[in-house]
């Protein structure tokens, strides 16, 4: 490898993958803590937090504002794919059996119990592809959220206009689904996600790939070797190798990274704190 | 006349009636006495001795023989002994002459004192007609004239002996009295005889007179027989006639001789008070001062009342009248209804067990510096009543100190209270102030039944002032003219607090409404904090549906009820307040919803169990996939270490 070739990073995720994280970050913070306010109002800090956020009437604003944001986020995430279908995969069938669907698949299962294995030091690291099946549980655990949290966040923010078809308990069914499956969310983004991506220790602190889209070559060799052993058969790696971020920008992104993290954290505690030693 | 001929005349008349030797008739009298020019000399003065026959003959002893008077002159011979002695009427007019010999003028005669009045005096002698006849001496037109011909001013009666009131006669013939009688010929008037007595005329002094002190009231209620009906603030009842010494009597205040219907100066004059009490330096035994400023006294509420009618005890008959003084002034002599509450409060029945630190009249009013409660400067006025009623009650202080409930630092909650503010800093003197509530003369303990502030009382103590909240609450569940149970009922001050009551339209209020209901609701209070409203309501702010949005504050009534703001009828209205586009489901919202109530909400129990299994179940396999992974990370970071530094 040349020396070019040695500071050159493998590119991950697209542009507009990274914005609609960015995005989803944000909305997804906005929501927890405005929302959680009303699921703890018990707290003294849901108490503090929403005189922050200017007020419950204003926090519902924002929490509003930040569904119509992450709802979009998530509409140009689908018309994306679409796109890519069509540039990439022609058809769906292509696009969902290639080696890089988003679609569990056999290799998932093999994986799975090989990392198991792995775990219990009975084989050796799986050779994991472009997306890993955690990854993949991640992310269609939005699709579910998007799907439970929105439809009921809907009848929540309409309810005089949902009574006119369901009856009045809807609305209580809808507030028990919306909190619960809020609270799923965010504790297993603060917790779950987080560590597989960013605590675990080969990561630890933080892995800012998804907001700078590139990674070094040995990382990603060795994180992902299927992959990079199927792009160097293909001699498509040179396709996705990019410019490493100046430095300037990797502080911006490591700032908004930290951020993003402790409020994840923060969240976290606020959750147990009120869950375990408040809950009444 | 001389002597002389005044012999010659007797002895002409017992020559001419030999017969009237033994006979005696009246004509035998009339022989000589019917002369005219008949006189006799007493003491140097002549007086005429004839006796018109004319008028004896209609006078009501016309029957009567000369000598049943002249008792002397039976069976003397004539002529007659020189020195003749008065007539007597005593042999038929016994029980009045008693009375005479018993009175003032008897007892004056009796010492020879030349002004004292006999029978003739005021009856006249031989021609006295029967009392009721209006030609009578004594008929009651002609009374003021009989008394007043000693009795009037300068009369040497008036100069010479101590009577206690000048120009009687004048006051008199003034007076409503005598008005009545000589203006108007009333003849029913009372005249001197009526109050004096006719004959038994005794000093006021003397216990048995009739204008005794203690007999003043039987005398006047003879004819102002139902003056106790019209006097009833005054007179307490029979009191007045059983205990005289305690109530100022008719003469306190419708000053004897000058009677009006108002009042008039005053019996014992302040004046005479004062002569001492107006001294700075006045000082009783024991050092207390008894100085008695005056010019307070005049500008007090009491400025037309005499010293002499608060401390009635007072008795001219001493040279210090207040020596007579055994008792505090009562003031329940004048305002018996207030006493009576009084006697009744909390605060009356500590003084009746002698405590000391029972409050008396004096304690808020004040003594002779009573302003009425609409002056400013009266401690009863309403924006000092919070001070005044501090004095005991304020935390530490006598009163707060033996209390045992559990109000305390009343008068600094008070005073932060809506009342408290509206009275001591907008100045509202409409404000309820603590005599409002706990009445002014009436405090009695919230336990006892009778005290305005009971349980039972305390709506309508309230509704004093807050007219219409207390008939709607007395429609809604909370009262017990509704619900019947042994349960307490909440009223008022369970909602509101007695002392810290707050302006509803505000934060603080609003936000406690909820523990509020809840120490009674205890459970659907709790499910309300897991609705929205609840919630947000947790949250400190108010602009969410709280107890009484949906319930109503005074009128709560069971949505079974109709006229309930919940009913079937009225409830979509209800949430229409906030929610515009309610409808009839949208009012099916659970807004005490609990899910961990698998009967009465099972859609809420099966969703949050749903739900709390997918949580559990996710971070379950998600837990032990990151603790699994953990350790194997570790590691596998020392091994990619080991790599990249082999690689470099």
């Amino acid at each position: 490898m040349n020396e070019k070739n040695n500071k050159l990073q493998f590119q991950r995720f697209t542009r507009l993958n990274r914005v609609l994280h960015i995005l989803m970050i944000v909305s997804f913070i906005s929501l927890a803590l405005t929302g959680l306010t009303i699921k703890f109002s018990y707290t003294g800090w849901a108490v503090i937090l929403s005189h922050l956020l200017g007020g419950f009437e204003s926090a519902g604003y924002i929490h509003r504002f930040f569904a119509v944001v992450m709802v979009s986020t998530f509409i140009t995430h689908l018309v994306d794919i679409a796109r890519m279908k069509k540039r990439e995969y022609k058809t769906w069938r292509a696009m969902i059996f290639s080696p890089d669907s988003m679609i569990f698949n056999k290799k998932d299962v093999q994986d799975f119990i090989g990392t198991l294995k792995w775990f219990v030091g009975k084989g050796e690291r799986p050779q994991y592809g472009r997306w890993t099946y955690w990854e993949k549980f991640d992310y269609f655990a939005v699709f579910w959220g998007i799907f439970v949290i929105g439809s009921t966040g809907v009848t929540l923010w309409f309810p005089e206009l949902l009574t006119a078809i369901f009856p009045g308990w809807i609305v209580n069914v809808a507030t028990i689904i919306h909190s619960d499956e809020a609270l799923l969310a965010t504790g297993f983004i603060f917790t779950i996600h987080f560590f597989n991506t960013h605590l675990r220790p080969e990561k630890f602190p933080m892995d800012i790939v998804i907001f700078s889209g590139r990674t070094s070559l040995e990382e990603y060799k060795i994180d992902r070797p299927a992959e990079y052993k199927e792009l160097v058969e293909r001699g498509e790696l040179e396709q996705h190798l990019v410019e490493p971020y100046p430095p300037i920008v990797i502080r911006v992104i490591k700032i908004f990274g930290w951020t993003a993290l402790t409020a994840g954290f923060g969240i976290v505690l606020w959750i147990i704190y009120a869950m375990i030693f408040a809950y009444r | 006349m001389s002597t002389y001929r005044h012999i010659f005349l007797f002895v002409s008349l017992l020559l001419v009636f030999p017969a009237a030797l033994s006979a005696q008739d009246n004509s035998d009298c009339l022989a000589c006495h019917e002369d005219k020019t008949l006189t006799k000399k007493v003491g140097g003065k002549e007086i005429s001795v004839f006796v018109d026959q004319s008028k004896l003959a209609l006078s009501v002893h016309a029957a009567n023989k000369c000598i049943d008077c002249h008792v002397d002159l039976k069976d003397s011979d004539f002529p007659h002994k020189e020195h003749v002695d008065r007539a007597t009427c005593t042999n038929c007019h016994q029980s009045e002459n008693k009375d005479y010999a018993e009175s003032l003028h008897g007892r004056a005669s009796a010492r020879d004192d030349k002004l004292a009045p006999r029978c003739q005096t005021c009856h006249g002698s031989h021609e006295i007609v029967p009392v009721k006849s209006p030609k009578s001496a004594v008929a009651p037109l002609q009374i003021p004239y009989v008394c007043g011909s000693c009795h009037h001013e300068g009369s040497p009666v008036q100069v010479q002996r101590h009577i206690p009131q000048a120009n009687i006669l004048e006051n008199y013939t003034e007076s409503i009295h005598g008005e009545a009688l000589l203006k108007k010929g009333l003849v029913v008037a009372p005249t001197c005889i009526s109050c004096h007595a006719a004959h038994k005329i005794l000093p006021h002094t003397d216990p048995r007179s009739s204008i005794a002190r203690n007999n003043i009231a039987g005398t006047c209620t003879k004819c102002h027989a139902a003056i106790e009906t019209v006097h009833r603030k005054i007179i307490r009842g029979a009191l007045w006639e059983k205990a005289p010494h305690v109530l100022p009597v008719c003469v306190d205040c419708h000053q004897p001789h000058k009677i009006r219907n108002v009042y008039y100066e005053q019996g014992m004059a302040d004046k005479d008070c004062l002569r001492c009490h107006g001294n700075r330096d006045a000082k009783a035994a024991n050092g207390r001062s008894m100085y008695v400023d005056y010019d307070e006294l005049q500008g007090s509420m009491h400025s037309k009342v005499a010293c002499s009618q608060c401390h009635t005890q007072v008795n001219p008959s001493f040279l210090r009248p207040c020596e007579a003084i055994t008792s505090h002034v009562d003031c329940t002599i004048c305002h018996a209804e207030v006493g009576d509450q009084y006697r009744t409060s909390i605060h009356g029945q500590l003084f009746a067990k002698n405590d000391p630190n029972a409050p008396m009249c004096t304690e808020c009013h004040g003594t002779h510096n009573v302003l009425g409660h609409k002056n400013p400067k009266s401690p009863t006025f309403a924006i000092n009543v919070p001070f005044l009623c501090g004095r005991c009650h304020h935390e530490g202080k006598k009163a707060a100190v033996r209390y045992t409930g559990t109000e305390h630092n009343i008068i600094s909650k008070y005073t932060e209270s809506i009342h408290g503010k509206g009275l001591m800093k907008s100045g509202m003197t409409i404000t309820a102030t603590c005599a409002d509530c706990h009445t002014a003369h009436h405090e009695l303990p919230h336990s006892d039944t009778a005290s305005s502030v009971n349980p039972k009382n305390i709506s309508s103590t309230c509704g004093q002032c807050h007219f219409g909240i207390e008939e709607q609450f007395n429609k809604s569940v909370h009262s017990p003219l509704v619900t019947r149970t042994d349960k307490e009922l909440p009223t008022c001050n369970d909602c509101h607090t007695a002392h810290s009551i707050q302006r509803t339209d505000q934060d603080q209020f609003k936000l406690s409404i909820m523990n509020t209901c809840g120490r009674c609701h205890t459970e659907i209070a709790k499910t309300y904090f897991d609705t929205y409203h609840g919630k947000v309501s947790q949250l400190g702010y108010t602009k969410t549906a709280k107890c009484y949005d949906c319930h109503g504050a005074h009128d709560i009534l069971p949505p079974s009820d109709p006229r309930s703001h919940l009913s079937y009828q009225n409830i979509v209205q209800t949430c229409k307040k906030c929610h515009s586009g309610a409808n009839r489901q949208f009012a099916g919202y659970f807004t005490h919803a609990t899910h961990h109530d698998p009967n009465k909400y099972p859609w809420l129990y099966w969703s949050f169990l749903g739900m709390t299994a997918l949580l559990v179940g996710t971070f379950f396999f998600a837990g032990v996939h990151t603790l699994l992974w953990l350790p194997r990370s570790l590691q596998y970071r020392k091994e990619l270490k080991k790599k990249l530094s082999n690689d470099v």
